[in-house]
């Protein structure tokens, strides 16, 4: 756990949100994370991200899933029981193709989609901090990690680049396992100040 | 200004005056209204058809296979009938996800998420019947490669009965990740406006605690397309791979190279006729006209007539190569098809999945609601007897005393009628607490593809070149 502060801006639009976040770059402020209510292209490369190479880590699981369909079957086949089916050669491989292809593309999927939960830190249970419940739905926000000497600039920074809301927020920084339908402490205390 | 373009001659695939919001609050009324009445009486039946559908089984499961009236020639009978309907039907969902996505298809987007459940489930109906098929049903896990204690005996890898095992749980497997990967966004939506305590906490947990990162964004983009990479071989490959059940036999009649390239367009032209037969409804009961539009109806149309058609030269091609074998039993397998004692399933087929889609030709009919539902229906009747005059081509077999005529009992009807009921039963829980359309995915299409959005583009349109040019680079 590591509560931490930001100032936290929201666009009603990609298009200010763009300019906004050259802009904030530009200023030397770093950014905690943009949230979108979907996939805003060309939005990672003007946050600086690098390429995703959740490809990579597909291609490499659906290659164990072919050798490991061959292999085993190949293995049964010809060394664990080999057995006669009507006078066909023991290593089939033309037969072999249907489920080598069925695995490859099944250990590719598994594999990738495993990943990504794993990488975006997601799961049943996982909880994280929502700055804004509208993120989801049609704002984009902005967080920018602050402490109580430049908060107060730092919004009205933000605010300066077309941002709709601004606010200071107390938050959890990481994941954890919680309930959505229950505040947490640090949320509560919050609230009360 | 940032110009989004798309030509103005392209049809809107969201009408009506939207902003994200309203998206949002279009797509999440059914789940956060309580349920119509028509709502619960569908429901109901469904769940009702589903339990004498599972009384039916029951019966088959504690009196053996022998209640079904199979026989000494017709080993399958309705049961696998059913089950290649079933999986053909479960294709159109992945097809529209994955490959209308890799050929960048906007309409897609409206139809998606539904298409995709309804493949969920239809692979989860056609599942049902090889296993309950198997009689001795609690010896099913026989079919996976484990160390059993008897050897270990393996199952035959080479059989195609056994890549159906691998292709249909792949499928199921892979189809299930594609879809839920798109629905985490969605749920996160629903959870963060949710105004109940259960809902945030059930959505909070369906949604994995996403919370729409940048970073999380441009991973799951690529997840989606890597997904459709491997699906849209994949789905090929099911049909294809079931096709090989009849095809690698050595059965008069079955054993033909055209299967697999035919079972897939007819999966296709079956799939679509049924996601035209639930998004017609669904798009009226739940109020969804503006996002499933008459040009996405029209658009599946399209596809109907082209499979259709394909399926139709099949059918022909299928006759001539009979004909031009010189086989003789090869002839009379397909002479008994047209005229021998299931000539009514023949011609049936041919009626409604040849003749009477052709009419898709004609511009007022692709776009009129009413001949699409009729039509999505007679489509898959004749799509099923098409399974049906496969497998009842081996009635008369090379022995003149085993020839037969089958008929199904009232346990097969009823495990078909029951399949019905565990579709139905899965859609409606679907069309009610999950969101029926891609959320994400219209808001990201929205300023393209929307109505309202388009009109703006009218004025730039009419602008001349110069000033067009002029206007623009200002910007910039």
């Amino acid at each position: 756990m590591s509560i931490k502060k930001f100032a936290v801006a929201a666009y009603d639009d990609e298009a200010v949100l763009f300019p906004a976040v050259k802009k904030v770059r530009g200023s030397g402020y770093k950014i905690h994370d943009v949230y979108t209510p979907f996939a805003v292209h060309g939005l990672d490369v003007a946050l600086g991200e690098k390429e995703s190479d959740l490809h990579i880590a597909g291609f490499i699981y659906g290659i164990t899933g072919t050798c490991t369909a061959l292999g085993f079957m190949g293995w049964i086949f010809t060394t664990d029981w080999p057995q006669n089916f009507g006078g066909k050669p023991h290593f089939p491989l033309p037969a072999f193709i249907p489920i080598t292809f069925e695995l490859t593309v099944l250990f590719a999927a598994v594999g990738m989609v495993l990943t990504f939960c794993y990488l975006n830190q997601i799961m049943p249970g996982v909880k994280k901090h929502i700055f804004h419940p509208r993120q989801t739905d049609d704002l984009f926000v902005m967080a920018i990690e602050v402490d109580d000497s430049n908060a107060a600039e730092t919004e009205a920074f933000l605010k300066s680049t077309g941002a709709v809301e601004t606010n200071i927020q107390i938050a959890e920084s990481e994941w954890w396992y919680g309930r959505f339908d229950k505040k947490e402490d640090y949320e509560i205390q919050q609230q009360l100040a | 200004m940032h110009l989004k373009y798309e030509s103005v001659i392209r049809e809107a695939l969201v009408d009506g005056n939207k902003d994200y919001h309203q998206v949002t609050e279009d797509i999440c009324a059914p789940i956060e209204n309580p349920p119509t009445k028509l709502w619960k009486i569908g429901f109901f039946l469904s769940a009702a058809l589903l339990a004498f559908g599972a009384f039916s089984v029951g019966w088959e499961v504690y009196w053996g296979t022998g209640v079904w009236n199979l026989n000494k020639t017709i080993g399958w009978g309705w049961d696998i009938t059913n089950f290649v309907w079933w999986v053909g039907i479960g294709h159109a969902g992945t097809l529209i996800s994955a490959i209308l996505l890799l050929f960048r298809q906007g309409w897609r987007t409206g139809v998606n998420r539904a298409a995709e459940a309804m493949t969920i489930f239809a692979v989860m109906c056609a599942g049902q019947f090889p296993i309950w098929h198997m009689g001795r049903v609690w010896d099913a896990f026989f079919v996976l490669p484990y160390g059993n204690t008897r050897g270990p005996l393996w199952p035959n890898f080479i059989s195609p009965l056994l890549w159906d095992v691998f292709a249909i749980s792949t499928y199921f497997t892979v189809s299930l990740l594609f879809w839920y990967s798109g629905l985490i966004p969605d749920f996160a939506t629903i959870r963060d406006r949710a105004k109940t305590k259960l809902r945030k906490r059930l959505y909070g947990l369906a949604s994995f605690g996403w919370a729409g990162s940048a970073k999380h964004w441009q991973r799951h983009e690529m997840l989606s397309l890597v997904l459709a990479g491997l699906s849209t071989p994949l789905v090929l490959s099911v049909h294809t791979i079931v096709s090989f059940d009849f095809a690698t036999s050595i059965v008069p009649g079955w054993h033909t190279t055209i299967f697999p390239p035919y079972f897939v367009a007819g999966a296709v032209f079956s799939g679509f006729a049924m996601v035209q037969t639930l998004l017609v409804i669904t798009r009226k009961v739940l109020n969804l006209q503006e996002y499933i539009t008459i040009g996405h109806i029209e658009a599946m149309n399209k596809v109907i007539v082209l499979t259709g058609s394909i399926v139709g030269v099949a059918y022909l091609t299928e006759l001539f190569i009979a004909y031009y074998s010189g086989v003789l039993w090869e002839q009379e397998a397909f002479r008994l098809r047209v005229m021998g004692p299931y000539w009514w399933a023949y011609w049936a087929m041919m009626t409604c999945n040849v003749v009477s889609p052709q009419l898709f030709w004609f511009k007022n009919l692709r776009r009129n609601i009413w001949f699409t539902f009729f039509m999505s229906i007679i489509v898959n009747i004749g799509m099923w007897f098409e399974r049906f005059v496969i497998i009842m081509a081996l009635h008369r077999d090379y022995l003149p005393s085993s020839w037969s005529y089958y008929t199904p009992s009232w346990t097969e009807v009823g495990f078909y009628l029951g399949s019905f009921g565990l579709f139905f039963t899965c859609f409606f829980l679907f069309a009610k607490y999950f969101p029926v359309i891609a959320i994400a995915e219209i808001k990201f299409i929205l300023k393209t593809s929307g109505q309202n959005y388009k009109d703006k583009m009218n004025a730039i349109e009419e602008q001349s070149d110069e000033h067009f040019i002029e206007e623009q680079s200002h910007h910039h």
